[in-house]
């Protein structure tokens, strides 16, 4: 539980571990945040003078991030995961009744201070929602039991690391394993066989080391097992898992060849988009592998330094994470010598992020790992480059890491035997809504959209969402399509809707999370996201019309062609996407077929209603708008998506 | 030197590490912009400079100049994409531009006169911004705030006081002052700053000078705001170029 006082003797033991470092500014306002349960303005003003840096930055940084505050917040802090599979499991039911239990308006603090309650985007337990962060740590599963439970911790203020611990078990849900999350690899394994690489004589590797020798000013003997390894990587078309899918091999490559130096690896924890959670479980089950790829990484490029960047949702991961790198330092695969290796020294932080979906991109990442506002740079130069800190960096997904690893083991032409010509090796994807058993499923690439609904026991399939809000939503026609770059790319999200579902607060969903989101940074963004959000709930609320729908249009237009990065670029796919193949939904919502004006003018009267206490017709404009909407209601009421108990 | 690029079928020369708006401003050609100035390191966050290039479009404030491109700028889908950024602008602040000090000198208001915008187009979102009268010479009014960041690089590079950030993020994203109290009285602005120079709009007012120049004489009143290109052409800039502070 946030502590009432933040003394200075505290702040000092913050900024002593911290170095009084201003790149880590974003870590240090996290621990006060956890530590104190806001960030007080007199707080500001002393981290500005340790950390010379403006005040106005400093704010700045905390208004960015959703988890930091500039104003009290409660004892307990209960963020309920919005994304769309925990409201078809109910959350906003369970929202109303953990604030009518707490005696407490959503977004608002209770009147003794003691807890308030609002959303928060996706928090990656799709497969075992609903679930809430209770100051920042998440617990899955909700029912009104579990509420009752934490309504009764909270009132008798139980801080959250005293609660029993059974609230917080989260499940893996390992459904389907192949050579990733089935591997036996011991730790140091896939190291091992990576420095024992000599030159065959002749070959590309042996030239190219001598190349190199001269231009780096190291003997060729010795880059021969960092450049056979790199070798490897190209050799196994391995690609990016975040979801562009950029050749591995390649960035490597660049980033190695990048003349300044030191370099950095950094490794993209930040699981963001909606229904995505296969990293936690990588993360959980798989840490060793994720940190060997890295540190594969690190010997292919050269690089001394890595970052794990870890999204705030998985603060639970933390310390487990830190036992993890702590052993490997023990074994000798982390720090100096790794392996007996006089030039090979390498180590791992964690930095935690503080609920910001954009800081998934990865120039935004690395501004967030320096401390800063995760605002996505303009590019070239690219961060193999100018990364961190304007040095050549490695960014790669956790998947990524872990398939490298895979492949220093077993070699570049094991891996591509597997999946398909374009895409080699298999791909991980979560599972999650309307089937019998969501959760993780390991397939090569190349399977198809109806196998994977077959394994997980999706019946009566409407939709599925690949590769969450920025990615594609399917109907049944295209149900034999495959995951594969070459035809659905993906990040991993897979979310089922079945025939009970409505697709039109599938998107709405969606664009409420998009405009959320935005950095802000730039204009067809910022404003854009924001008016389709408007839209997008003037449909809802009945008031749309085809002109709303052109609007619709329009504003895809201009991200397209104008937003600074891949955010702003596919925030209206989930709508055109829905709107191609679910046109009715939209169009039994339209109030009429011509012009609407935004602007209402009975319910520009509703203040002066509620100030009077009449509710009659004559308080109204016309009978016609104080009846019901024949369309359904906005979904504050949960009703449309909650299934109902039976 | 002297590779050039094209821009609408035109040749125009580049001296290695400029941007294309830089060199064709400094060629004397316009490509409509807000958020770039000519003594500022362009950061591309309007996107009204956007042009096409083939089948990509780019900012092209911060997208480097390179011998061969072949880019389209003064054209009707370019234009279209400016007009609707425009619009969008007038939409998410209130600006309100018959009692604005700043009509007729108003960038927004004369890159919109230029574009042909006659309507916001799009619901406005009267966003509440209270204005900071606090300063005894300088009122700051946030409602026609257009986030350029202008003042916030103004402030940082050249004055080295860092007296203006940006805060929230999103439609929430904001300016804030350097100050606990959050008003400009308790920062160390002055009037001979470089960041009281460089807002593109109405933000940043001088108190007690209003309508020195009577509407009619100002600006853009004079020549509409594209016939002003290489007054924006490049010139060395006023600061470091980087702010010491925030970016050690």
């Amino acid at each position: 539980m946030p502590r009432l006082d933040l003394s200075p003797t505290d702040l000092e033991s913050i900024l002593l571990r911290y170095g009084s470092d201003p790149t880590n500014l974003l870590q240090i306002l996290r621990e006060i945040q956890e530590f104190h349960g806001w960030i007080p303005p007199a707080v500001i003003d002393s981290l500005s003078q340790s950390l010379s840096l403006p005040r106005g930055h400093i704010e700045g940084v905390v208004g960015f991030y959703s988890f930091l505050h500039a104003e009290p917040i409660g004892q307990f802090r209960l963020l309920f995961s919005d994304n769309i599979t925990d409201r078809m499991l109910g959350n906003q039911d369970l929202l109303e009744y953990l604030c009518n239990k707490l005696w407490l308006e959503r977004g608002h603090v209770s009147e003794d201070g003691l807890a308030s309650v609002d959303t928060t985007s996706c928090t990656g337990l799709c497969d075992q929602g609903p679930a809430l962060l209770a100051n920042g740590y998440a617990i899955p599963r909700l029912t009104r039991q579990r509420l009752d439970q934490i309504v009764e911790l909270v009132l008798q203020k139980v801080p959250v690391t005293q609660w029993p611990s059974e609230m917080f078990l989260i499940e893996d849900n390992i459904r389907r394993s192949d050579i990733l999350l089935g591997n036996n690899m011991q730790p140091g394994d896939a190291l091992r066989a990576a420095i024992a690489q000599v030159c065959v004589p002749g070959s590309a590797v042996e030239a190219a080391a001598n190349q190199r020798s001269w231009r780096e000013g190291i003997p060729s003997v010795e880059l021969c097992a960092p450049l056979s390894t790199l070798e490897e990587i190209k050799r196994s078309n391995l690609r990016g898992r975040g979801g562009a899918g950029f050749t591995t091999g390649l960035k490597w490559e660049a980033c190695r060849n990048a003349a300044d130096e030191p370099r950095y690896v950094v490794c993209n924890a930040d699981e963001g988009e909606p229904g995505t959670f296969k990293d936690r479980v990588l993360l959980t089950a798989q840490a060793n592998l994720l940190f060997e790829g890295m540190t594969i990484c690190a010997y292919a490029i050269k690089a001394k330094h890595g970052f794990l960047y870890l999204r705030g949702e998985y603060r639970y991961l933390l310390e487990t994470l830190n036992a993890v790198l702590e052993a490997r330092r023990s074994a000798n695969l982390l720090g100096n010598g790794i392996l007996g290796q006089a030039e090979f020294d390498f180590d791992i932080k964690i930095h935690l992020g503080a609920g910001a979906y954009v800081c998934g991109e990865e120039s935004a990442l690395i501004e967030s790992l320096e401390g800063k506002r995760g605002i996505p740079r303009n590019r070239p130069p690219y961060p193999v480059t100018h990364g961190y800190l304007q040095k050549p960096t490695t960014v790669n997904n956790v998947e990524t890491f872990c398939a490298a690893a895979l492949v220093a083991l077993n070699g570049g032409d094991w891996y591509r035997r597997i999946g398909t010509t374009k895409s080699a090796g298999t791909k991980i994807l979560s599972v999650s809504g309307d089937c019998a058993r969501p959760g993780i499923y390991e397939y090569p690439f190349g399977v198809t959209v109806r196998q994977v609904l077959a394994d997980c026991g999706a019946e009566n399939t409407l939709a599925v969402q690949i590769s969450g809000p920025s990615g594609v939503c399917i109907g049944a026609d295209e149900f034999d399509r495959r995951i594969a770059f070459e035809d659905l790319a993906t990040a991993g999200a897979f979310m089922v809707f079945d025939e009970s579902r409505d697709m039109f607060e599938v998107a709405r969903n969606f664009a409420h999370f998009f405009a959320h989101e935005s950095c802000g940074f730039c204009t067809p963004c910022r404003v854009g996201t924001a008016m389709l959000k408007a839209t997008m709930d003037k449909i809802a609320a009945g008031h749309g019309t085809q002109y709303d729908l052109a609007e619709i249009d329009q504003l895809n237009r201009i991200l397209l062609q104008s937003a600074h990065c891949g955010l702003g670029h596919t925030a209206c796919n989930p709508t055109l996407d829905t709107l191609k193949r679910f046109r009715p939904t939209y169009e039994r919502r339209l109030k009429s077929l011509d012009f609407e004006p935004a602007f209402d003018l009975d319910g520009a009267l509703a203040t002066a209603r509620r100030m009077t206490g009449r509710d009659d017709a004559g308080a109204h404009l016309s009978m016609e708008t104080a009846e019901p909407l024949a369309a359904p209601p906005p979904d504050e009421s949960g009703v449309l998506l909650a299934r109902t108990e039976s | 030197m002297s590779e050039t690029f094209q821009l609408d079928g035109e040749d125009i020369p580049f001296a290695p590490g400029q941007t294309v708006l830089q060199a064709a401003l400094s060629a004397g050609h316009y490509i409509p912009h807000l958020c770039y100035h000519p003594e500022f390191k362009p950061h591309g966050s309007c996107k009204v400079c956007t042009v096409k290039i083939g089948n990509r479009t780019a900012a092209s404030c911060t997208m480097p100049a390179q011998a061969g491109l072949e880019i389209e700028s003064n054209t009707e889908e370019m234009n279209a994409l400016r007009r609707t950024l425009v619009q969008m602008l007038f939409a998410e602040g209130n600006h309100f531009c018959p009692s604005c000090e700043k009509s007729g000198n108003c960038e927004l208001q004369a890159l919109g006169s230029d574009l042909g915008v006659m309507t916001a187009g799009f619901r406005h979102f009267y966003p509440n911004r209270p204005v900071d009268a606090s300063h005894p010479d300088i009122l700051l009014d946030f409602n026609r705030c257009i986030l350029c960041e202008l003042c916030v690089r103004a402030s940082c590079e050249v004055d080295e006081k860092c007296v203006f950030a940006l805060s929230g993020r999103g439609i929430t994203k904001h300016l804030v002052v350097n100050a606990t109290s959050g008003k400009l009285a308790d920062t160390d602005i002055a009037l001979t700053d470089k960041a009281m120079q460089v807002c593109p709009v109405g933000v940043i007012i001088k108190k007690r000078v209003g309508f020195a120049v009577p509407i009619g004489e100002r600006r853009y009143d004079q020549r509409p705001i594209s016939a002003q290109a290489l007054d924006d052409a490049p010139r060395p800039p006023s600061g470091s170029g980087v702010c010491q502070a925030c970016e050690e």
